[in-house]
């Protein structure tokens, strides 16, 4: 009797041990993750002096907003973000239109050949070209150095449509038959039912394609020469290899006088390009935690079908 | 009666064919950016100097792909192109095994909201961008970075470790910031997989006296397989495509030797370098080899497993 207590008692030892440990590797493993995002943020925010030689560890010291009012006077800064902005707001909206579309088509038996043009979408998703034939391409198509390289060839996304198309499959089907009935079109049908009714799989989309939009970088780098049409991603790039000359412009530009005083909040190429990188990356902070459910929601009917 | 028939069936056959004409426009969509960009192979075949037109330039055959295995220095360098390649795709595969330790000993916490603030922070960093990972990477690790201040503030380094402008450790290197990246995201897939084990499995298992970790490596782990098992598949015909961002964003003169994967090299080669030909002519090889891959491992899979990949 008393050695099987003894024997519990070690038993809820070893359990108590082992969700310590766990607990604290795992919270090792998440400020591993999401200490260098902190580290970039509270960086911004403290005097450039003090975060120039490494001192900002854990807490902002001496917070001020500086690095952000004069990385937003930076020539082709702004553009940059509003080209990135509308290449995320829309590209995500033709390719979401586009993947509802082409999954409700799809899920019409009477469509003509259907079989056929459906696996004619789903099997590019198989091969790619590479890349010198896809620069050559856009060249041909006077695609290069235009906003429209960005949204017209992501538009039709395959993966998006196995998603939106086995989504309308699970839906039940009485609704669509009834407006059929009532004549209306498949235009109808798609905008006044589908839309509606699948908003939780078009969330999913949506978010997928609003990320990669924003994170996109290699369309900027091959196929657009163009400084106006950079996105902010490529200008991030091209600020961490030369943020040193980018400092210089910044202090020249006369935002901040020279004085004492200026010395905490003068541009170094440190800060810059965390200020910048700060900018890129807090849509992505803000949004990602929002929407983390549909994301989930995303990969879980993908890795079903896919 | 016969005609009213006949009126119907017309009346189909004209909604399927209308059913086609509205979706005629994203056929040509896809056509054009999927399709049409393979008559691009055909500037394998020729020296192709771009402003000239390809039918001013010289058509050389085979010239590329002969070059490729004929010139000395040409195999050298695709040799270690290859093994840069395939030494990323195996560490790669090799670390695709930790988001199942994390989910399974995730699974093993119990309190809800410290699960949930975990899973989000850690997945956090699958949705940034390579670019800006490489500026995470830049203010940690260059010679005034976080990490190089803290070891000379203890002591341990007197100059600066260069992590970055350095050839050393590079796949292990490149090996753990995709570690870094995916970690966390992998695991959810996992997670959902183990939230749909029947409990009752659990019950039993317990009521015959198997302890925590018993639990964790007969009945988790194998619910985990055929998940693992189909992104393993994948990643094998995805041998060849380890993709350019990372290693182009983490890419300098003094680490370009070994961290040129095929697809930086394909780039590098066409881009910026010598010959759009010769790149095409590689890009080429690389997708065919991918498509029997592919293939391969989907027939292996079908033999198997009874279900196909693709």
């Amino acid at each position: 009797m008393k050695t099987r207590k003894m024997r519990h008692k070690r038993l809820k030892c070893n359990d108590v041990a082992f969700n310590l440990i766990n607990h604290f590797v795992f919270i090792i493993i998440t400020l591993i993750c999401f200490y260098p995002f902190y580290y970039m943020i509270i960086n911004t925010v403290s005097a450039n002096d003090l975060s120039a030689n490494g001192s900002i560890r854990f807490l902002p010291k001496s917070i001020h907003f500086d690095n952000y009012t004069q990385v937003l006077a930076i020539n082709g800064l702004m553009r940059a973000a509003l080209i990135s902005i509308g290449r995320t707001v829309i590209g995500t909206a033709c390719t979401v239109l586009a993947s509802a579309f082409l999954g409700y088509v799809f899920t019409q038996e009477k469509m003509w050949h259907r079989r056929f043009w459906y696996r004619f979408f789903i099997i590019t998703m198989y091969f790619n070209a590479g890349l010198i034939p896809m620069f050559i391409t856009m060249k041909t198509l006077h695609l290069t150095n235009t906003f429209w390289v960005y949204i017209i060839p992501v538009i039709i996304q395959p993966f998006n449509i196995i998603l939106v198309k086995t989504y309308i499959e699970s839906m039940p089907r009485s609704l669509q038959e009834a407006a059929e009935i009532d004549g209306a079109g498949i235009f109808t049908v798609f905008g006044k039912i589908i839309l509606p009714t699948a908003k939780p799989i078009l969330a999913t989309v949506a978010i997928f394609s609003a990320v990669g939009q924003w994170n996109s970088f290699q369309d900027t780098l091959i196929y657009v020469t163009e400084q106006k049409l950079y996105s902010l991603q490529y200008l991030l790039y091209t600020y961490i290899n030369q943020a040193s000359s980018l400092a210089a412009m910044v202090r020249n530009n006369g935002v901040s006088a020279v004085s004492a005083v200026a010395l905490a909040s003068q541009q170094t190429p440190t800060s810059i390009r965390m200020t910048v990188s700060v900018i890129v990356v807090l849509p992505i902070l803000f949004v990602y935690p929002m929407f983390q459910q549909f994301f989930v929601k995303g990969i879980m009917i993908g890795s079903v079908k896919g | 009666m016969k005609e009213s028939v006949s009126g119907k069936a017309s009346k189909r056959t004209l909604q399927s064919r209308r059913l086609f004409y509205c979706i005629l426009p994203f056929i040509i969509l896809s056509f054009l950016f999927s399709y049409f960009p393979l008559h691009g192979w055909i500037y394998a075949f020729y020296d192709y100097k771009p402003p000239l037109k390809l039918s001013q330039c010289d058509f050389v055959g085979w010239k590329w792909f002969e070059t490729l295995f004929a010139n000395k220095t040409q195999v050298a360098q695709i040799f270690q192109v290859m093994k840069n390649t395939l030494a990323m795709s195996l560490l790669g595969m090799l670390t695709s095994v930790f988001p199942i330790g994390f989910a399974i000993f995730l699974n093993e916490i119990k309190c809800k909201w410290f699960k949930s603030l975990v899973q989000t922070l850690t997945a956090l960093p699958n949705f940034i961008s390579w670019v800006l990972v490489y500026s995470v990477a830049f203010s940690l690790f260059t010679d005034g970075g976080l990490v190089n201040t803290l070891l000379q503030n203890m002591g341990l380094i007197t100059t600066p470790i260069k992590f970055l402008d350095s050839d050393a450790h590079i796949y292990s290197w490149m090996t753990l910031w995709n570690v870094w990246k995916g970690l966390g995201w992998g695991a959810i897939l996992y997670l959902a997989a183990i939230a749909g084990i029947d409990s009752e499995l659990y019950e039993a298992a317990r009521v015959d006296g198997a302890n925590r970790f018993c639990l964790m490596k007969e009945i988790t782990l194998p619910s985990l397989m055929p998940t693992f098992f189909v992104l393993l598949m994948m990643s094998v015909a995805n041998f060849l495509n380890n993709g350019m961002d990372q290693y182009f964003v983490f890419q300098n003169s003094f680490n370009k030797e070994h961290i040129q994967v095929l697809d930086l090299y394909v780039y590098n080669v066409g881009m910026t370098g010598s010959s759009l030909s010769l790149a095409t002519a590689i890009s080429m090889l690389k997708s065919i080899i991918s498509l029997i891959l592919l293939t391969i491992v989907n027939i292996l899979s079908k033999k198997t497993r009874g279900e196909s990949i693709i």
